[in-house]
């Protein structure tokens, strides 16, 4: 398998210096090329999760290995892309896109790259303008092609398009889908809506909360585009619906339980 | 426009008590001259130079001490805001020292450095090093997670994490930084010339005082203000209105 996720474990501690379980025995294999998307309620783990698979967070134990290595720090074999845009606000957005490329690169040649990127994600024409000058969306979108430009093994993607409106998201999910096609990277998804899962995904990672748990592993089977699958769409939705409700409901009556005791 | 009425009206009225009051004699002119008196007064001063020697002699000095001191503020803004041990210490002393004013450090620079340039160049150097410092220190720590974690996981770490995300993400408090630093050196450097050595603006006003004529003293404190009011609005509130709205730090 690609990526190894062994038993991993993690702790927060709270503000009486307790320790928390926030993820509790992860354990996931994804074969490479594998479109995995990882769905929960708020506050289950999905970030953390991610950010120990980039190497930003450490595990309590338990460890992931990508291609045989195990992981110990951030590496550029991993793109992320952050659910705000993360672009560094003094440099345009070519300069934002050849961030990662200035070391192995030359100018020219990085600025190529850079912008075979922004015309996969329709930005050709922005090269010059400044991250503020941009929409919530092409912002997103500059931010994708910057994590795509590097050429990752894997691209880590936490709620990318959380903040946009229905529409923007709909046609970035077109490009996402087209640039997956064309480029076949691993993807690590992360969401807490069903139907964006079950649009993109090959997979579905269910997770629970409190502690983080994997509840289930849904293979997505329907052909693309899925548009024309709407039916078989709605089933998977409806049962996962079923699945997750439980612990939605957990999480209304815990924060009930909190908001009654304070 | 609304704004820039207000004000035309609002000067207008003030330099028309003043003028009226001095003509009709409501108080004596040794106490507080006429506004044509004083503006004769500078006229004479352009005309035979001594102003403008004294302008170029203030700003050379404060040129070398804010280059000084926003370099050394710098710096030990980044030693504060990176090192936690230097915060603790080092941090404590500098923020003790930006609520002294740095002219009371005159007579200590005097000792050291004699009644000289030197010495006034020193108490405005302490002018703008401290708040420099102060406003860098709080760029570093307040750097968004975000870019750091992005940057990280684009392969920047150590010194290019630095150089290339940290500093220029810290730039709008550099900004405020050298605005501060700008306005406290500008006070010290007056300060210090008022009570040391010319030529110099300072200089001037106290010699002028000496003789007794207000009317010197009272162009060269408009002359000074008004530096210090150009500078500020047209030169450095302007650069941070732009490094705010690129920076996205606009509500
Ligand atoms: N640095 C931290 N210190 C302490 N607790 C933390 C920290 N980071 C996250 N947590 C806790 O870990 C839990 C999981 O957080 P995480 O951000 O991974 O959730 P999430 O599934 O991504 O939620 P959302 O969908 O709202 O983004 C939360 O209860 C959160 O309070
Ligand atoms: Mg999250």
């Amino acid at each position: 398998m690609f990526i190894e996720i062994n038993d991993v474990n993690k702790q927060y501690n709270d503000k009486e210096n307790r320790p928390v379980d926030v993820l509790k025995d992860i354990n996931l294999s994804v074969e490479k090329g594998q479109f995995v998307s990882i769905l929960g309620p708020s506050g289950c783990g999905k970030s953390t999760l991610l950010s120990i698979v980039a190497g930003l967070t450490k595990t309590t134990s338990g460890h992931i290995q990508i291609d045989g290595k195990t992981i110990t720090k951030p590496g550029k074999d991993r793109g992320m892309v952050f659910q705000q845009a993360a672009l560094f606000p003094w440099l345009t957005v070519m300069e934002n896109v050849t961030f990662p490329l200035k070391k192995e690169m030359k100018k020219k040649d990085a600025e190529e790259t850079a912008l075979k990127y922004l015309q996969k994600v329709q930005l050709g024409k922005y090269i010059s303008h400044y991250p503020h000058e941009l929409s919530g969306g092409m912002q997103q979108r500059v931010a994708i092609a910057r994590a795509l430009a590097m050429n990752p093994e894997t691209l880590l993607m936490d709620e990318p398009f959380g903040a946009l409106d229905e529409q923007t998201r709909s046609r970035l999910h077109g490009q996402l889908e087209t640039i997956w096609t064309e480029t076949k990277k691993t993807i690590l998804f992360v969401t807490h809506s069903i139907s964006e899962s079950i649009k993109l995904s090959d997979r579905i990672v269910v997770m629970g909360t409190k502690p983080g748990i994997i509840l289930q592993d849904i293979t997505v089977d329907i052909p693309r585009p899925r548009e024309e699958h709407k039916k078989e769409m709605l089933e998977i939705e409806e049962h996962i619906m079923k699945y997750l409700k439980k612990e939605i409901d957990k999480v209304v009556s815990e924060e009930l339980q909190y908001a009654n005791s304070h | 426009m609304q704004t820039a009425i207000k004000r035309i009206i609002f000067f207008a009225a003030i330099i028309a008590f003043w003028e009226i009051g001095s003509r009709l004699e409501f108080w004596h002119p040794l106490i507080f001259p006429s506004l044509s008196s004083v503006f004769s007064a500078l006229v004479e001063g352009f005309q035979d130079k001594t102003l403008i020697y004294d302008l170029i002699a203030s700003f050379k000095r404060l040129a070398v001490g804010l280059t000084i001191s926003l370099i050394i503020g710098t710096l030990i803004g980044i030693l504060l805001g990176k090192s936690k041990t230097a915060d603790e210490t080092l941090g404590a002393v500098i923020l003790a020292l930006q609520s002294v004013p740095s002219i009371v450090w005159l007579p200590l620079a005097i000792m050291w450095f004699g009644l000289n340039e030197k010495a006034v160049i020193f108490v405005t150097i302490l002018g703008g090093t401290f708040v420099m410092a102060l406003n860098m220190r709080t760029g570093i720590k307040n750097v968004s997670p975000l870019y750091i974690k992005a940057a990280q996981t684009m392969g920047a770490t150590g010194i290019d994490l630095f150089t290339r995300v940290i500093f220029p993400a810290s730039i709008p408090y550099v900004v405020t930084g050298s605005r501060l630093a700008w306005a406290f050196a500008w006070r010290a450097l007056m300060a210090g010339e008022l009570l040391s050595t010319g030529p110099g603006l300072g200089y001037t006003l106290r010699y002028a005082s000496d003789f007794g004529r207000m009317d010197i003293v009272i162009g060269v404190m408009i002359i000074i203000g008004a530096i210090g009011m150009i500078v500020d609005q047209f030169i450095f509130q302007r650069i941070e209105k732009s490094v705010i709205k690129k920076w996205g730090l606009e509500s």
